[in-house]
């Protein structure tokens, strides 16, 4: 099947305003007739949910959590970016969507990001009319700062917390919907399997997490706004119980993966201590705005502070490696995550990390320290202080800036940045692969969206730092409450879809048949030591680095785990109760899943491009070497059955726009 | 390090609770709270026993999922720090940790250590917004705020909604909670055209939940693990007797 990307014709710049014109719309009074059901409350989730409610049609949502306000979009720390160019530096919606394709390696559609970049500037109106409280400047107008991969100062941002604010903004509008009934809300329920009839996505099952009961909801349409699949590493920066099933589930029932090897290596995270850790701690990408990473130039230096005989304050300049700076002086510290977190890696490689496992760098703030401090101490009239003064007068700079970030490291490492530098090391952070959407946001499942990070459209191979934000958003309030109408414009004559109809029957006893699968194993060993185990292959063999050989390994071994996990795992407890072993068990089994075909992927792309880097494909100087006559497309998976390959089909990516180029930050 | 917990342990809401001792021989200072437990859980899951049962999931401070009585405080010793947050350093060898769920009656004991905190939700539901629908907001540069103005309003948005405040409290009051959601709107220019009607809306709800009424102890800011301060009561209070006064629903 030839998959069709659907963007519409016409000058970049007009197709979406144009688009948005003629789509079909749902008149109000048939709106009323019409339920959509929303997963997952995220930043995608929430917005949909809330958007299409006040527009008039029936919503149903579903979270896991106990509340749709727990959703992991809370934790995104550094910002949102937008094309408001406040800051007059010559920004624009062309150059968002430029930076955005460039930083995404040439492997987004320029169609769908040029409409990113252009709602973005009605995300920031939205959200501070909720009452985001965004950071201001004295004159009361908002703030901005810069992130990786972009040269103008275009992130808006809440302190160090501007994703929870976001979504409580989010929530809130949600809770008015709520409470005036256009949106019912279904907490603690958790989708495990999608119904389609007739071809069409027309519902859910849906496990209710305190009962165990299993659920089937009915609908017009289901929206997937479900996150990415980062868990797969098993330690990752997401939260524990972000997951991959209502995706892979509807894989299984003919929706696409496109994609599935873009995952993101985020470059600054607090390093792992020990084998009984359970997540990793991302600190935001906006302290590459002042702090400065750094090894030690030679390995003794970094030996030294590995056995903890030396610490980074014993190391003069001279003897320091700044590494980003050297090998990207235009872009320096704020080169994209793809690039710094490789960078990093080659550093440890060669013996020079910083940390016990020899698996850290420096992010070092001293110099913006002593920057802010003088600059603090000149704009309040004080001269000739002393080096001590202008320290506590730039730590206190830092901590408006960052103080959060800052508590957060101590509490988590027990060391005090401001006296010591942060140590940081590579870690999983996003998922740029995600279910294949047309420019509707439609998969290829009729009546299926997916929303957010759940899907794959606007990042390429490298999403850059806050632009998750920004996605969630775009696709909730203003892509996904117009394109929704292409579907359901054909669909105001058809009646209430039947919950009790023989394909909700057979989906419910399907997942019934899986849980009492897996609950009757009886094996020995926890489903929490197999996701382990499945992060390990994962990230040694289709992590920061990729080759052939590996991933062949990888495969092979995923498959034996998986079929390990159904002989010996062991899930306590019963199916008809409050259960997270079996909640997670039924999670893990599709990580096994989906990591299998993550490698097919990584395998099949023969080239390196933002977040996958294949060894075999890189230039002399070690940067990534992409192939755009060969892969410039995005792979969409569609499975076949358990022990089946699956197919892969081809959406060849057109540039009218951009003209390819080697990505430089040089 | 060797530990002794006596963690809650109560098959659902219905049955009757108790705790129950665990010892743990080989605890790592650097691990969190919540890993400590997981490494129990793993142990009780070898043994063929059922794990405890806790909330968490961002473990980074700031869903406010995780909660827990640690020692007869929620969140544990530190100020300023969730459960997820604190690490087992904080402790020491031979110590006897309690656990325990929130306590209150607005909060029912689901299994566990797992309360229901949906209250909260309603009393957000019943006010804590700004009616503005997508799209119909102006230019985001169109209304200055005051820097500071802005910054005491993101101090009161900071809460986490992870419900510590009730559970500190000895009459369990959702005063700080309710009153962070109030603070934060009222402050804004944007949130000040409903603050009336906000106020009325969420303190009815929050009466109707079953939660206490505040008599100035402030365990709440104490115990509250993104520092938010009784200010807001005070703030609550105020918006609420003039709304109370001049507003035209009465």
């Amino acid at each position: 099947m030839k998959l069709d990307g659907k963007v519409p014709a016409g000058p970049l710049a007009e197709k979406w305003t144009k688009y948005r014109s003629t789509i079909p719309l749902v008149a109000p009074n048939n709106k009323r007739r019409i339920d959509i059901i929303v997963v997952g409350s995220g930043l995608a989730g929430a917005s949909a949910a809330a958007t299409l409610g006040e527009l008039g049609y029936n919503v149903k949502c579903f979270t896991f959590h106990d509340s749709p306000r727990r959703a992991h979009s809370i934790a995104a720390q550094g910002g949102i970016n937008a094309a408001k160019n406040y800051r007059n530096d010559g920004d624009s919606v062309y150059r968002l969507f430029y930076d955005t394709i460039k930083g995404g390696d040439y492997r987004s559609r320029e169609g769908n990001v040029h409409r990113l970049a252009e709602v973005s500037t009605s995300i920031i109106d939205q959200a501070v009319a909720q009452g985001v409280p965004f950071a201001r400047e004295y004159g009361g107008l908002l703030d901005n700062r810069s992130f990786g991969g972009v040269q103008v100062s275009r992130t808006f941002y809440a302190r160090g917390q501007t994703g929870q604010q976001l979504l409580i903004g989010a929530y809130q509008s949600l809770s008015r919907q709520i409470s005036l009934g256009s949106v019912e809300m279904f907490n603690r329920h958790e989708m495990i399997d999608l119904v389609k009839v007739d071809g069409k996505a027309r519902g859910i099952i849906a496990r209710n997490l305190l009962t165990g009961e299993l659920e089937r909801h009915a609908a017009h349409t289901v929206v997937l706004a479900t996150g990415g699949y980062g868990n797969v590493f098993y330690l990752s920066t997401n939260a524990m119980m972000c997951n991959v099933t209502a995706a892979w589930r509807s894989v299984r029932r003919g929706a696409y993966m496109a994609n599935p090897c873009f995952t993101q290596i985020h470059p600054t995270c607090i390093p792992q201590s020990g084998e009984y850790q359970s997540k990793l701690t991302l600190m935001s990408e906006s302290l590459r705005n002042d702090g400065r990473v750094w090894v030690p130039k030679n390995q003794e230096d970094a030996k030294a502070i590995r056995e903890g005989r030396k610490t980074a304050l014993d190391i003069p300049e001279d003897q320091r490696d700044y590494f980003l700076e050297r090998r990207y002086p235009a872009f320096g510290n704020l080169v994209p995550r793809d690039v710094a977190s490789r960078a990093a890696k080659v550093a440890c490689d060669e013996g020079l990390g910083v940390a016990p496992t020899g698996l850290a760098v420096f992010l070092d703030f001293s110099a913006a320290i002593e920057r802010y401090g003088k600059s603090k101490a000149h704009a309040t009239g004080l001269h000739d202080v002393s080096a001590d003064k202008i320290r506590e007068l730039g730590e206190a700079v830092v901590e408006e800036k960052y103080g959060n970030l800052f508590e957060m490291y101590e509490k988590i490492t027990g060391e005090n940045p401001y006296k010591l530098p942060m140590k940081i090391y590579p870690a999983v952070h996003y998922t740029m692969g995600g279910l294949w959407v047309d420019y509707n946001l439609m998969t290829n499942v009729p009546g299926l969206f997916a929303a957010g990070e759940c899907n794959f459209s606007d990042h390429g191979a490298n999403r850059l730092g806050a632009s998750a934000l920004m996605q969630g958003l775009a696709d909730g309030y203003f892509v996904l409450p117009y394109t929704i109408g292409t579907f359901l414009a054909d669909d105001i004559r058809t009646p209430r879809i039947d919950p009790n109809g023989p394909e909700f029957m057979k989906a419910e006893q399907e997942t019934r048949d899986r849980i009492q699968q897996l609950m009757s194993v009886g094996g020995k060993q926890s489903v929490e030591s197999f996701h382990r185990r499945l992060g390990k292959i994962m990230w040694d063999y289709c992590g920061m680095s990729r080759n052939a050989d590996g991933l062949k390994t990888a495969r092979k071994m995923i498959r034996e785990l998986r079929a390990e996990f159904y002989q010996d795992v062991f899930v306590p407890g019963s199916a008809n109760d409050f259960n997270p072993e079996l909640e997670k068990a039924l999670r893990v089994a599709d990580f096994l899943e989906m990591g299998e075909l993550m490698i097919l992927d990584a395998l099949d792309r023969q080239e390196s491009c933002g977040g996958h880097f294949r060894e075999e494909y890189q230039t002399p100087e070690g940067e990534a070497l992409r192939d755009d006559a060969n892969f410039a497309y995005v792979s969409a998976w569609e499975y076949k059955g358990w022990e089946e390959e699956p197919e892969l089909h081809k959406e060849e990516l057109v540039f009218e726009n951009v003209e390819l180029k080697t990505r430089s930050y040089k | 390090m060797k530990l002794t917990l006596k963690v809650w342990r109560q098959k659902d809401g219905q049955a009757k609770g108790k705790l129950e001792t665990y010892v743990l021989d080989d605890v790592n200072s650097h691990m969190s709270f919540l890993e400590m437990l997981d490494v129990l859980n793993e142990q009780l899951i070898a043994k063929r026993e059922e794990p405890i049962a806790f909330e968490h999931d961002c473990r980074e401070g700031i869903c406010g999922t995780c909660s827990l009585v640690i020692n007869g405080q929620p969140h544990g010793p530190m100020q300023k720090t969730t459960t997820c947050q604190l690490h087992m350093r904080h402790f020491n060898d031979g110590d006897t940790i309690v656990i325990e769920p929130y306590r209150a009656v607005a909060f029912p004991v689901l299994k566990d250590l797992v309360v229901d905190r949906a209250a909260l939700d309603r009393i957000i539901q019943a006010g804590g917004f700004v009616s503005v629908s997508t799209g119909q907001a102006q230019d985001a540069n169109a209304i200055p705020v005051e820097k500071d103005q802005a910054s005491h309003a993101f101090d009161a948005a900071a809460c986490i909604g992870c419900g510590a405040c009730i559970a500190a409290c000895p009459n369990s009051s959702a005063m700080l909670f309710t009153s962070a959601k109030v603070s934060h709107l009222a402050l804004l220019p944007q949130g000040k055209v409903e603050a009336k009607r906000r106020v009325l809306n969420m303190v009815k709800q929050m009466d109707l939940e079953g939660f206490g009424n505040c008599s100035n102890i402030t365990a709440c800011e104490a115990e509250c693990p993104k520092g938010i301060s009784v200010e807001n009561i005070a703030r609550m209070n105020r918006e609420y007797l003039s709304a109370s006064f001049t507003s035209e629903e009465l």
